[in-house]
């Protein structure tokens, strides 16, 4: 036991130390809402590339995932090499716009940016009200993961590992703001890497080769290597809008988005294209690959959120299954510290900052902005904790409908916000009202047509509300079409 | 020169291209390859062939064109203010 938990502690610890490194390059860059929130715009390629992966797999990566895989087999594999271009795609449409304005507007937080597009308090509100409630969903699929994890390994009782790792992200996110959040993230994105070399190989050399193991799967149930599943449970049209939510959806989480304000210049954003994409290819592949997989290995699991963990404890030694478990805890540290940046940038600089101190940030001295950080990260971070307590037993579900959630709300907004010049206040906010309003309600009432994930009918009508809102609102000021399409000096 | 937003429109461009193309890679070897009956399945170094060309080779050979791609076609922009207002500031200064 103790050998286990040796080097998981060793990793929180490293955790902190570079938090508190990160606290002190702020210091000397000057404390400020562009340093706190961004890191004064300084990331390289590599942390780049690291910090949008990183937030963007979670728990249902390393848990959720992979436990559905083990349950339908390859086909969920393929289901999640969607995710793929999630980095270049991210980068290569929204980057280097979003650098350039970002600069440009000073913007931190994507509903900033949209409020220097549209000029609509109707936006900034509902924005920052779809942060926090599909922020807070989401956390708590990750609180969720993280404390069954904890249990599964350790043995001790679920609240104790929430307890643990809840305020370890919480501290540290606190101290360093985002440059601890990228620091660690990329040794999280590190660790995970290694993690899921380690676990694929060990599993595909404990089944005696991959021949063998898709052999042994094809003995437990042929479905299982068919792109359909077991049982036949995933049929095309599902498939198909997985492309949407997971695919180009994906341009509307301001999580990973909001990481294109963040970059120092364009080669950091080429090279994180090709490493970003080649990096996340290789986790997804290797960690739900091995949770199909470990179907051979370990075939009666209760619950398939469990496979990972289990792989881990049952095939390495104890030391290296205490390295490597620390795989699915940077997963889900890496995210939840992200959102809680995020929420408490949106507290405060969307809605403190621009509506009670009249948008004027010379009022904001750098220890009340410390302040208010710290309380309402620990706010948020408590009340997702308390949450966390009595669990619902849904982890992919929760983390999928946060997701699709805030596609709804920003999708359009965005990437309309930039590539279409009519897009207007009227468009956005009844796309986001009607796209939010049928999200939630096919969710809530478990509603399929046509065999479709209720995000791609939400995703359509906000679309076609946006259009039809965008006509009869009023046109686009020229004072904004000049800040948003017209570029200075070089014509 | 082309405005830093232009090419950044070409490069969004290319960018979808690109995802497209992966789209299609990996739906056309999984719902082709892979529709039949699993019994009927050739395999490619112990995997099924539909999940080793969809999977385990799309991502390799997407990274492979991206990083083409991006050395063929994405321009170096400077990001920080606009060049004018640049050249401003450094007018002001004594």
């Amino acid at each position: 036991m103790s050998m286990i938990l040796f080097p998981l502690a060793g990793y929180l610890l490293l955790t902190f130390a570079l938090a508190f490194w990160a606290q002190r390059q702020s210091k000397r860059n000057g404390a400020g809402l562009e340093e706190y929130f961004l890191g004064g715009r300084s990331m390289g390629g590599f942390v780049l590339a690291m910090t949008i992966i990183a937030s963007y797999t979670s728990a249902s990566s390393f848990v959720g995932g992979p436990g559905v895989a083990y349950r339908l087999g390859l086909g969920w594999v393929l289901l999640a090499m969607i995710q793929v271009p999630t980095t270049f795609l991210t980068l290569g449409v929204l980057g280097k716009r979003f650098a350039i304005l970002g600069r440009r507007l000073g913007a931190v937080t994507i509903t900033d940016f949209l409020y220097e597009r549209y000029r609509s308090d109707g936006v900034v509100v509902l924005c920052s009200l779809a942060v926090l409630v599909f922020f807070a969903a989401s956390m708590l699929a990750q609180f969720i993961g993280g404390g069954r994890v904890f249990q599964a390994v350790t043995g001790c009782p679920y609240e104790v590992g929430l307890f643990i790792f809840g305020l370890s992200v919480v501290l540290y996110t606190t101290v360093g703001g985002f440059r601890a959040v990228v620091l660690t993230d990329a040794l999280q994105g590190i660790v995970m890497l290694a993690a899921s070399v380690v676990v694929l190989t060990a599993v595909v050399h404990a089944c005696g080769g991959m021949g063998n193991a898709m052999q042994s799967l094809k003995a437990i149930d042929p479905m299982l290597l068919s792109p359909s599943g077991a049982g036949g449970s995933i049929p095309v049209p599902f498939l198909l809008s997985f492309w949407v939510l997971v695919g180009f959806g994906i341009l509307g989480l301001p999580q990973t988005t909001q990481r294109c304000f963040g970059y120092r210049d364009s080669k950091s954003m080429h090279s994180a294209m090709v490493m970003g994409t080649l990096i996340i290819g290789f986790l997804l592949l290797f960690m739900h690959l091995s949770g199909a997989l470990g179907r051979v290995l370990l075939p009666g699991l209760e619950s398939g959120d469990l496979v990972i963990p289990s792989l881990i404890l049952e095939i390495l030694p104890p030391f290296w299954a205490g390295v490597f478990l620390a795989g699915p805890l940077a997963a889900i540290m890496s995210t939840v510290d992200t959102m809680l940046l995020l929420l408490s940038a949106s507290i405060i600089k969307d809605l403190y900052v621009r509506y009670w101190l009249k948008n004027d940030l010379s009022r904001l001295p750098p220890r009340r902005m410390g302040l208010m950080n710290l309380g309402c990260t620990l706010a948020v971070g408590l009340l997702v904790f308390l949450a966390a307590f009595n669990p619902p037993d849904l982890l992919v579900w929760i983390n999928l409908f946060a997701f699709g959630g805030l596609e709804a709300v920003f999708l359009w907004p965005v990437v309309l916000g930039m590539y279409w010049k009519s897009a207007n206040a009227a468009g956005a906010v009844c796309s986001i009202i009607s796209g939010t309003g049928v999200f939630i309600a096919l969710t809530v009432g478990k509603l399929t047509p046509l065999g479709m994930h209720p995000i791609v009918p939400s995703l359509a009508l906000s679309l076609l509300a946006f259009i039809i809102g965008g006509h009869m609102g009023r046109p686009v000021p020229p004072e904004v079409a000049a800040v948003f399409w017209e570029d200075g000096g070089k014509k | 020169m082309r405005s830093r937003f232009r090419q950044a429109d070409r490069e969004a461009l290319i960018t979808l291209g690109l995802y497209l193309f992966f789209f299609l890679w990996w739906a056309a070897f999984a719902l082709g390859m892979g529709a039949g009956d699993p019994e009927t399945y050739s395999y490619v170094l112990g995997m099924p062939a539909w999940f080793f060309f969809s999977c385990v080779l799309g991502y390799p050979l997407i990274t492979l064109l991206l990083w083409l791609a991006v050395r063929r076609w994405f321009k170096d922009v400077p990001l920080d203010g606009d060049p004018e207002r640049i050249e401003d500031k450094e007018e002001q200064q004594p």
